[in-house]
């Protein structure tokens, strides 16, 4: 049996409800997006139902620690495909057996969403870390990114209360939307670009005076700090992936 | 004035380098001002430079200036460099501007000691006031504690600084004598001691009073140089251990000489900085305070060196085979920590895990456990039956035939004969 729903959180869930009402027996789970339909397998459409979806988020929290229903969110944000099964066999087996099921860490779903979570975690770190601001002419710090992984939603926080006395935009450019604080609250915006701007690094003129300057410095600063005696390109790389530089000011050749 | 401020944070960035502390974690300030800033439990390191280090802080020297002649240092008064000095309004300008940007975590202020003590750590505590109290800047800030500042200026300093620290510079008096032989050990001993009672001090107060300001929240560290002088590292890590018992350092750091002087008393001009040594010993600094090792059973009088060409658990795992092989499925979280392969969350899993039933090889693997080199000192539910009983020479033989370091390429084909 395959249950296919349409990608969303809320989908997921009630598919753990509909297995609970309908006890189908074994049941893969895949969003819409990749299902192919069989030959020889049956399949049903989930329908999302923001109301069951509630009911089985609420079950979750009883039985897990906070730590766990992170994994269970980070899971989900890593958009792959194995990952959804995994969530919802993850999910029957921790409603069918005893609270601290969890840290059973020989479960396949166990293990598999604590690896999922792990780098969905390490990426939300590396934007935490890698994002760098460009202070535009209207005063509001602008940064365009394409995580592997959709992380927005885990880095909010974080720059809101870093930066609680500037404006900013993360905008994420691979999935089309972004993040705008506006000195009180975050919103969820998205930007209809004008054909031809660089979505990364828009142009100089857009740019407050002092961006220019500051880049340099701290290109300069990067340069300094290095000491050439010790060079090792393999730690280098393993730290800063090639496919970060593009969003690394010090890193930018012009 | 574009240039100059170019050329000033080149100099004094060059200059600051060799301090290697980049850590930004254990700060616990917020951000409850809706100001700018607040800190990250773990730090966060925002780039790495093409050496492999972290770089977390904007890390440099308010000035190159210095009255003392250091023969390890690049800033002595006799070296033949450029000097420049920021003014406190510049600093402030950079860290505010390189923060907003999140091109940084906070900020790495040191200095050369300029006329006295005194007069420096005043500039020092200058720059830290006017970012937190003007600035409303609640980002990080590493100090550096000047040897011979009064103690009012340093525990001023310590309410605004996250971490402090202060540098041993060589391991042990006898080195230090050697090579700078204006300072001595007990200057930066003192100055230690005097923020350490400070931290208590004040930790204990918040215990009945609520509202105190934080002293030095992320604690203080210090820094050795090594292979500049001939010390062994069991001398290094013995010093290391006495410093984290007396002063509960954070953080002692291990920064491989770098030749920078043509003086004959230290290693010439274009030796490779013993990076591998480094990294032995920061090993080994790891085993100590996260595996519950104690540093005589790493190194001591048999031991005074670590092995290059293995990490020291497995040295010491091959130097005590007695203790093994362990039983994944009944050995207590201690033992499990100390098998080569296993790290502190591959055990903490293990141990959590276990609980549901008797762990295979599979399962084993699939939790993180470096297998090929663990399958030496353990036994699981499904391990084969072994009838040989190999001895930790031949043990370590095997793991480095199979090991794809890339230390091994440089290292003798000695033969093992047993």
């Amino acid at each position: 049996m395959t249950y296919i729903f349409d990608g969303s959180l809320q989908g997921l869930l009630t598919a753990v409800f509909e297995w609970f009402e309908r006890k189908p027996g074994k049941v893969v789970l895949k969003s819409t997006e990749i299902f192919q339909p069989e030959a020889f397998a049956e399949s049903a459409t989930i329908i999302t139902d923001p109301i069951k979806a509630d009911r089985v988020w609420a079950g979750l929290q009883k039985k897990l620690k906070k730590e766990w229903l992170r994994k269970f969110y980070c899971s989900y944000l890593s958009e792959i495909p194995e990952a959804y099964n995994h969530l919802l066999q993850f999910a029957l087996y921790i409603f069918q057996n005893q609270l601290g099921a969890e840290s059973n860490y020989g479960n396949a779903h166990v293990i598999a969403l604590a690896k999922y979570a792990k780098s969905v975690e390490r990426e939300k770190h590396r934007m935490e870390a890698f994002i760098r601001f460009q202070k535009t002419s209207d005063g509001i710090f602008y940064a365009g990114i394409d995580p592997d992984f959709n992380v927005l939603p885990l880095i909010s926080n974080h720059f809101k209360n870093r930066y609680a006395d500037q404006q900013w935009v993360i905008y994420d450019l691979k999935r089309k939307y972004g993040l705008h604080y506006n000195l009180s609250t975050v919103e969820e915006i998205t930007i209809s670009f004008t054909n031809g701007v660089k979505k990364q690094n828009p142009a100089s003129i857009l740019m407050d005076d002092g961006e220019a300057l500051y880049a340099a410095l701290w290109k300069d600063y990067f340069k300094s700090a290095n000491i050439v005696a010790r060079k090792n390109t393999k730690l280098h790389l393993q730290h800063v992936p090639k496919r970060y530089w593009k969003y690394l000011t010090e890193k930018a050749i012009l | 004035m574009f240039d100059r401020i170019r050329e000033k944070l080149n100099i004094l960035a060059d200059a600051a380098k060799y301090d290697v502390s980049c850590s930004s974690s254990g700060g616990t300030r917020k951000n409850a001002s809706k100001g700018v800033g607040d800190s990250h439990a773990s730090g966060i390191c925002h780039t790495y430079t093409e050496d492999g280090r972290c770089v977390s802080l904007l890390k440099i020297l308010l000035t190159n200036h210095c009255i003392y002649d250091c023969l390890f240092c690049v800033s002595r008064k006799s070296n033949d460099v450029r000097r420049a000095a920021f003014t406190v309004d510049e600093v402030v300008e950079l860290t505010m501007n390189f923060y907003r940007r999140n091109y940084i975590e906070g900020l790495f202020l040191s200095s050369g000691i300029f006329k006295n003590a005194d007069f420096t750590m005043e500039r020092l505590l200058l720059v830290v006031k006017k970012l937190r109290l003007e600035q409303n800047y609640n980002g990080y800030i590493h100090l550096k504690t000047i040897p011979g500042a009064s103690d009012e200026l340093i525990k001023e300093a310590g309410l605004y600084a996250d971490r402090m620290s202060i540098n041993l510079e060589m391991p042990t008096e006898a080195g230090l004598k050697l090579l700078a032989p204006e300072k001595n050990h007990e200057e930066v001993i003192k100055p230690l001691a005097f923020v350490q009672q400070q931290i208590s001090q004040f930790t204990a107060d918040k215990k009945m009073i609520k509202h105190i300001p934080t002293f030095v929240p992320a604690g203080q560290s210090t820094q050795m140089v090594i292979g500049a002088t001939p010390e062994s590292d069991k001398d290094i890590m013995y010093t290391a251990d006495t410093f984290y018992k007396n002063f509960s350092l954070k953080r002692v750091y291990y920064s491989g000489y770098v030749p920078i002087s043509n003086d004959t008393r230290m290693p010439i001009l274009g030796t490779q900085p013993p990076l591998l040594r480094e990294n032995r010993l920061y090993q080994t600094d790891w085993l100590m305070r996260f595996y519950g090792f104690k540093v005589q059973e790493i190194l001591n009088d048999a031991n005074p060196n670590l092995d290059i060409d293995i990490d020291p658990k497995l040295s010491w795992a091959i130097r005590n085979m007695q203790h093994f092989p362990v039983d994944i499925n009944t050995a207590d979280y201690k033992m499990i920590l100390r098998i080569p392969g296993i790290g502190v969350m591959s055990a903490q899993k293990i141990v959590q895990a276990r609980k549901f039933g008797k762990l295979r090889i599979d399962q084993l693997k699939k939790i993180g456990v470096a297998y090929n080199r663990a399958k030496h000192f353990i036994v699981y539910l499904d391990s084969p039956y072994q009838l040989k009983d190999y001895q930790g020479t031949q043990i370590k033989a095997f793991i480095l035939a199979e090991s794809q370091s890339k230390y091994l390429k440089t290292d003798s084909n000695q033969m093992i004969l047993f």
